[in-house]
């Protein structure tokens, strides 16, 4: 560790720079509208509300309704930022987002707000930890998964453009700014965060800066950990992965997610395809116990030290 | 960067409503002889696939010649037109029905329906919007039709057009909890551009509506969700062309069309097991022939 005392990095809640950005967009983009299930408040709207009364549609607590809406509002020539919180939007609303928005091939952005483990003590069915692994199974949705506000903000201008069905994972849980470059969010590009050569994190979101961490702490036990932020899940940069692979020869990913399906499956699809090597999945295991999402983050480590020793499994 | 149906002028050329100005009697003529040609393009397109869904086909019918041949404002030559009038089979099932009427109206050439669910065929067992023009929706899982529509209506009013937007409903798919929601955000919204048909045949594929999951009192459902509603005979083309021009101000229409399961033939007429039976050759021979081959 640094002998210098150094004052803890500020960290963002990324919806905050979500919705900042959407304003900004709807004031240049007449096509942009905001689709919400009575999700004004956590899905941070007030502000796009009070300025754009009209193109925020709220229609109540009805999911399917909400994403079938977005649909026909695509069809009508409009881009629809559907916000809801993840569980709800992509749970309750599964076969809408792959009949109405994915087969249909409409322009429709998913916005999966507080996803994860965001709403801690709420519980399992309040947790978003299902929504990667049965989102990747659809056709032509493409996933991405912004790591901080500017990640997120880069993301939103991103899919605004993209012309095709999205989903955009917006964090709750507070994380600092780990991109670093001056183009924060490359569609279907992972980021090499850090070089390494002994072993690669990949990890998504919420567990990049912890990965980030971990990379520290190994640095400090002689292992050379390469972290790659991968912020688009569909389609996967196989390249960056294939790479880590040869060149570091063992991978451990993390997510805020279930690892079945998720971006340890895929990863591990990538790699048992093209250069087999040893790996270990950090994820969510299962129904969460009663806790915050900083205490099941690392109760199922989710962190700095679960993610050290996974790293050391794997090198140890 | 602004909306395309704000940015693209209608067509001065475009006359995309056949028969609208014809007389009450020529019009209800015209639409009856061709829902025949309807009917029995369904009954040769079914027998040509050895599949479909022969008994909503043919209750939906005459909704569905009504409507493209003298309400919508849809141009086959331009079949994604911003100002055309949105139209959803809600009931996708009833494919057969649409590419029918799809193709005597001009947006799909009549050689295609003997491909109808062949292998690689643009006519898929359920309509498919990228491959087939006039189709606006990818539909097929049921309650999902009337929820797009909404969107549809939302949209048209906020970018100031004029265009309406009309969904067909089987009855039995109204007890997909979706249409629910769906109604009540239209009637909320009291979106006037919006039209949703009940094809009210009162059978599923299982059984009697009523005997399943009661429905009645279908239209005061509607009212209750801050709809207007009507019921109509489903199949007299004179009743549904009033109702469906009918001025609507202030609240959505739906529109109970109660029809015959199997309309026009008369061993399939009101049969709950002809949902997706496929008729014997001789009895292709004999619908033929009862729809005036």
């Amino acid at each position: 560790m640094s002998a210098l005392a150094v004052a803890p990095a500020p960290i963002f809640d990324c919806r905050q720079a979500f919705a900042e950005t959407l304003i900004e967009l709807a004031r240049a983009d007449a096509r942009v509208v905001a689709v919400c299930n009575d999700s004004v408040g956590s899905s941070n709207l007030n502000g796009f509300k009070a300025e754009f009364p009209d193109r925020l549609i709220n229609v109540g607590i009805a999911e399917q309704n909400m994403v079938g809406v977005a649909a026909g509002l695509a069809n009508g020539g409009f881009v629809p930022f559907v916000c809801a919180a993840s569980p709800f939007l992509t749970g309750r609303a599964l076969e809408q987002i792959k009949a109405d928005v994915a087969y249909n091939g409409y322009h429709v952005v998913l916005c999966g707000m507080s996803p994860g483990m965001a709403y801690g003590e709420l519980g399992p069915t309040h947790h978003s930890i299902e929504d990667l692994s049965w989102l990747r199974a659809i056709t032509g949705l493409s996933i991405v998964v912004p790591a901080d506000p500017e990640q997120t903000s880069a993301a939103v201008r991103w899919a605004l453009g993209a012309g095709k069905p999205a989903f955009l994972r917006v964090g709750r849980v507070k994380v600092p700014s780990v991109t670093t470059s001056s183009e924060p969010f490359r569609f279907g590009k992972a980021d090499v965060l850090r070089e390494g050569r002994d072993l690669t994190i990949i990890a998504t979101g919420t567990l990049v800066s912890r990965a980030l961490e971990a990379a520290d702490a190994l640095a400090a036990r002689s292992i050379s950990a390469r972290v790659v932020n991968m912020s688009t899940i569909t389609p996967l940069d196989e390249a960056v992965i294939i790479e880590a692979a040869k060149e570091t020869g063992a991978i451990v990913t993390a997510e805020e997610a279930m690892v079945e399906g998720g971006l340890g499956a895929a990863v591990a699809e990538t790699v048992v395809r093209h250069c087999p090597v040893p790996m270990r999945l950090l994820g969510v295991p299962g129904f969460a116990p009663t806790g915050g999402a900083e205490f099941l983050l690392d109760h199922f480590g989710l962190s700095r030290d679960g993610i050290v020793a996974a790293a050391l499994e794997l090198k140890g | 960067m602004t909306l395309d149906a704000l940015a693209v002028e209608m067509p001065k050329d475009w006359h995309p409503v056949v028969w609208q100005d014809a007389s009450p009697e020529e019009r209800a003529g015209r639409l009856s002889a061709t829902a025949r040609d309807v009917r029995r393009s369904v009954v040769r397109t079914i027998d040509a696939a050895r599949a479909g869904h022969i008994g909503g086909d043919l209750s939906v019918s005459d909704i569905l010649t009504t409507l493209f041949f003298s309400v919508l404002r849809l141009d086959p030559a331009h079949p994604s037109h911003p100002q055309r009038d949105r139209f959803i089979l809600s009931k996708g099932h009833c494919a057969a029905a649409l590419y029918s009427v799809l193709a005597l109206r001009g947006f799909i050439s009549p050689d295609l329906l003997p491909t109808f669910m062949k292998p690689l065929s643009a006519l898929n067992g359920h309509p498919n919007r990228n491959k087939v023009p006039g189709v606006e929706a990818n539909t097929g899982p049921l309650g999902h039709g009337l929820p797009i529509g909404v969107g549809s209506a939302i949209a048209s009013r906020l970018s100031g057009a004029n265009w309406q937007t009309f969904v067909v409903l089987g009855d039995g798919e109204l007890q997909e909890g979706s249409n629910w929601e769906a109604a009540m955000s239209a009637g909320h919204r009291g979106l006037d551009n919006l039209v949703a048909i009940v094809d009210r045949n009162r059978l599923q594929q299982g059984a009697r509506t009523e005997e399943t999951a009661r429905l009645d009192p279908l239209a005061d459902k509607w009212r209750a969700f801050g709809w207007d509603a009507v019921e109509v005979d489903g199949h007299d083309h004179a009743a549904l062309f009033e109702v469906f021009t009918r001025p609507r101000q202030g609240k959505p229409l739906c529109i109970v069309a109660n029809t015959t399961k199997g309309k026009g033939v008369s061993f399939i007429e009101d049969r709950v097991e002809w949902h997706h039976k496929v008729p014997s050759p001789e009895q292709v021979r004999q619908a033929l022939e009862e729809l005036g081959q």
